[in-house]
């Protein structure tokens, strides 16, 4: 496991509360971790935190499922 | 009466009269304040009067790279920002029949426009905290309307909605939307009206009188207070019975 797939994986966890075992790449964030759409925002903006990068909201948007976060971010690194 | 001692507050327009009543009366209650307007001079001497716990911060809200730069200099000012009073707003009356896009436009620009910004810039950091206070003033024109005042009644109203909307969108994280609906105020403003206008105005209010600034201020003082955590999208009339709604 990659060292940004770990950190994005705790901050997920830490932030809605889920075990971590469902956070699988396929996982999305609102039909199977149980997010809402403001807890989509504030995962982004801890994502902004912790990696030092700007996700636009177009982007965010984007952003549907713990895989898709990892590779946004691997790409954005 | 309340207690915000350790909070941090955002004041635009604090240049003028409401806006330095608010201000006063938050610091006075304890927080740090950061003062916002156009006019830098009398935002110093409203710093000064004042003492501790007070930042200037120079503004032109028709700027909307100024406004969005706003939010992040009241942040590193003060640390945070856990109270937004959006008090900052400009008329360019004319009859509708008369009036300009521009004239439209520029007053949707500040009073609506730049509102929503910083409301968008503050939610931002009141989120992470879990914990934060809005007041957007409004105005009694917004649900009453008023001639000569089309631009300015549809950016109060505006902003009414806008408010209501924001606060279903965070009330979970534990901020408040709300506003604060002046009637008439003794300002510098209502100062140049002519003794027949000023009471033609006071036979259409019930309190036989124009209100204070600080009574305003009061009613922005309990919305960012820790005990009004129960009241979000609300608007509050502070107008001496002109309008009861």
């Amino acid at each position: 496991m990659s060292d940004v797939e770990s950190r994005v994986r705790k901050i997920v966890v830490e932030h809605l509360g889920v075990e971590e075992d469902k956070v699988v790449e396929s996982a999305s964030f609102i039909d199977d971790l149980g997010a809402d759409s403001l807890d989509t925002v504030e995962l982004v903006m801890a994502f902004e935190e912790e990696f030092g990068i700007e996700i636009p909201d177009d982007a965010a948007e984007t952003i549907q499922t713990f895989g898709d976060a990892v590779k946004f971010i691997n790409g954005a690194l | 009466m309340f207690d915000l001692t350790g909070k941090t507050a955002l004041i635009t327009g604090a240049s003028g009269g409401i806006g330095g009543a608010i201000a006063t009366a938050l610091h006075g209650a304890g927080a740090t304040v950061a003062l916002s307007g156009t006019r830098v001079e009398p935002l110093q001497a409203l710093a000064a009067s004042l003492g501790d716990r007070t930042h200037v911060l120079p503004c032109n809200l028709s700027d909307a790279e100024a406004v969005a730069a706003l939010n992040k200099q009241a942040v590193e000012a003060m640390g945070s920002v856990d109270i937004l009073v959006n008090n900052a707003g400009i008329t360019r009356d004319n009859i509708f029949m008369r009036m300009s896009d521009d004239e439209w436009a520029s007053v949707l620009e500040v009073n609506l426009t730049s509102t929503m910004r910083l409301c968008k810039g503050a939610i931002r950091g009141m989120m992470k905290a879990r914990w934060g206070r809005i007041v957007n003033i409004t105005s009694v024109v917004g649900t009453t309307g008023n001639p000569g005042q089309a631009n300015y009644a549809a950016s109060k109203a505006g902003v009414v909605g806008m408010s209501k909307s924001i606060a279903y969108e965070v009330a979970s994280r534990g901020i408040t939307v709300n506003c604060v609906a002046p009637g008439f105020i003794a300002t510098a403003m209502t100062d140049k009206l002519s003794d027949d206008q000023k009471g033609a105005i006071l036979t259409q209010i019930p309190a036989g009188r124009m209100g204070d600034a600080q009574e305003i201020a009061a009613a922005v003082l309990y919305l960012s207070s820790v005990e009004a955590a129960y009241v979000t999208g609300a608007t509050l009339h502070v107008n001496g019975g002109m309008a009861m709604v």
